[in-house]
């Protein structure tokens, strides 16, 4: 085992007492008092969570744009300065390289947000397939990254900032400062909740979590981990890549469809996709619930009728609703909501139910 | 960092659970230090009454938020009565590890397997070389 990567904020963790794991190869806090008090803090108040793990990869120069839309699946070119969208890198047969949301500086410059265990490949698969002229850069060494989530998100960031803020829209950035250091911030997230994904050079990346902290004490907001995180996105039932997403997966199999441009096409697996969903997907992620006591849980077997039919990809209890939620593959006959499945948990087999995602709809939830 | 709450009534075993005995019967649950590392609770499976349960073997599984972990007998005997009340709330085994959220009663043949726990120093000291 090599030593575990840092984030800026290693010892600030340490300090608070979080509960350290390795992540993608990252010593990241899991949580730091309670995952249900951290996960309920984010629904009802907020929370700030260090996502400096995330990997930054820019594409700069006269060709960024042609580049960027070459690809990605979702629509590029149409995307305004201080936009931001969710989208794939998608590989030759149609799976999902990484999921990622892209973001429209000024001019052609354009940059990636992408999963901390992907970002080497994604740097080198970019680098790959950029046409000539264009430069790929991974700044995610210098870049810290804050998300402030829960409904009370702007009021802090507007009380730590001094900007005003009702008029950034989801999936929309500016570019502003705090004390002097500059920060991107983008209202986006992956908690279901509204709020604030905040960029920042790592050197400063201390100064705007104390002062989002201390800004937030008197309002609710509490440190949380990558436990809450997992828990609330998955409420919200948003993807994570290795679990829904992985290199042989389409994007329609986990009915992202939204995100995937497939009349435009022009992107890298543009055909494959198509050719896959004429050809029929073998199978189709589902959200469900179960009926029982227990606890779904990646790798279980999925069944119908006492045969194995599927399996799980995320399984948790579900904070918010006080009953186990999952979201895993089944055939396509078994994918409509209230088709009764099974779990297999050990030796059990719970009762599960297929229903509608996301499980969780809290006030300005959701990517779009 | 974190303080455990060790009570010296009672014996340990390595694997982070406590038993304390009555006569030929033994009360288990888990340690304050295990429902502190697993935190939130969330599902507790245990044996029926009447199970034979082996020592050193799983009788049960304890779940948290994220992990899901065995929970292993300190001693072998017939288990005689179960804390039924954690399937609704599991939230006791964080809230009173040694009281409310006790697990089982182990009849026992002989006490032997009891007296060869680890007493409540010798439990302290298996902690702190583990977080070394």
């Amino acid at each position: 085992m090599t030593e575990s990567k840092r984030t800026p904020l290693y010892e600030t963790h340490c300090r608070l007492g979080a509960r350290m794991v390795d992540f993608a190869g990252f010593a990241m806090p899991v949580q730091y008092s309670s995952i249900l008090e951290e996960h309920a803090a984010v629904r009802e108040h907020a929370g700030l969570f260090d996502v400096s793990h995330m990997g930054q990869i820019y594409l700069l120069g006269s060709a960024a744009l042609g580049t960027a839309e070459h690809l990605l699946s979702c629509p590029v070119a149409s995307l305004p300065e201080g936009g931001v969208r969710y989208g794939f890198l998608c590989n030759e047969t149609g799976g999902v390289v990484d999921d990622v949301t892209i973001y429209r500086l000024a001019g052609e410059t354009l940059f990636l947000c992408v999963n901390a265990a992907n970002i080497e490949k994604d740097y080198h698969w970019m680098l790959a397939h950029a046409e000539r002229g264009v430069r790929v850069e991974d700044r995610s060494p210098r870049l810290g990254l804050l998300a402030l989530q829960g409904p009370a998100s702007q009021r802090i960031l507007e009380g730590a900032s001094g900007l005003s803020l009702g008029g950034l829209k989801r999936f929309r950035f500016l570019e502003g400062s705090l004390g002097g250091t500059p920060l991107l911030i983008s209202r986006t997230g992956y908690t279901g909740s509204d709020g604030f994904e905040i960029y920042v050079d790592s050197e400063s990346t201390l100064r705007l979590w104390e002062s989002l902290l201390a800004a937030g004490a008197p309002l609710g907001l509490k440190p949380c981990g990558l436990g809450a995180r997992d828990t609330l996105r998955l409420e919200a039932a948003l993807p994570l890549y290795g679990h829904e997403l992985d290199d042989t997966t389409s994007p329609l199999e986990a009915r992202l469809d939204r995100f995937v441009k497939l009349a435009q096409g022009g992107f890298i697996g543009a055909e494959a996709i198509a050719r896959r969903k004429a050809a029929g997907h073998p199978r189709l992620l589902v959200g469900f619930t179960l009926k029982e006591r227990g606890i779904a849980r990646a790798g279980h077997v999925l069944a119908h009728k006492g045969q194995a039919v599927g399996v799980v990809t995320s399984g948790a209890p579900s904070p918010s609703l006080g009953i186990s939620i999952g979201l895993g593959y089944v055939p396509p006959s078994l994918a409509s909501v209230g088709t009764d499945l099974f779990v297999k948990i050990r030796e059990r087999q719970v009762a599960a139910r297929v229903v509608e995602t996301p499980f969780v709809k809290a006030a300005g939830a959701r990517r779009s | 960092m974190a303080d455990y709450d060790i009570p010296d009534d009672r014996r340990y075993s390595a694997e982070d659970e406590w038993a304390r005995i009555e006569e030929d019967r033994v009360s288990v649950g888990v340690t304050d230090y295990a429902q502190q590392q697993l935190g939130d609770i969330v599902f507790v499976e245990l044996p029926a009454v009447g199970t034979t349960v082996e020592k050193g073997e799983p009788f049960g599984v304890i779940e948290s938020v994220k992990a899901v972990s065995d929970l292993y007998a300190p001693v072998s005997g017939q288990v005689v009565e179960v804390n039924t009340d954690l399937v609704e709330h599991p939230e006791h085994v964080n809230e009173d590890c040694y009281g409310d959220g006790w697990m089982l009663t182990i009849e026992v043949e002989d006490s032997t397997e009891y007296d060869a726990l680890l007493e409540a120093s010798a439990y302290r000291r298996h902690i702190a070389e583990r977080k070394g």
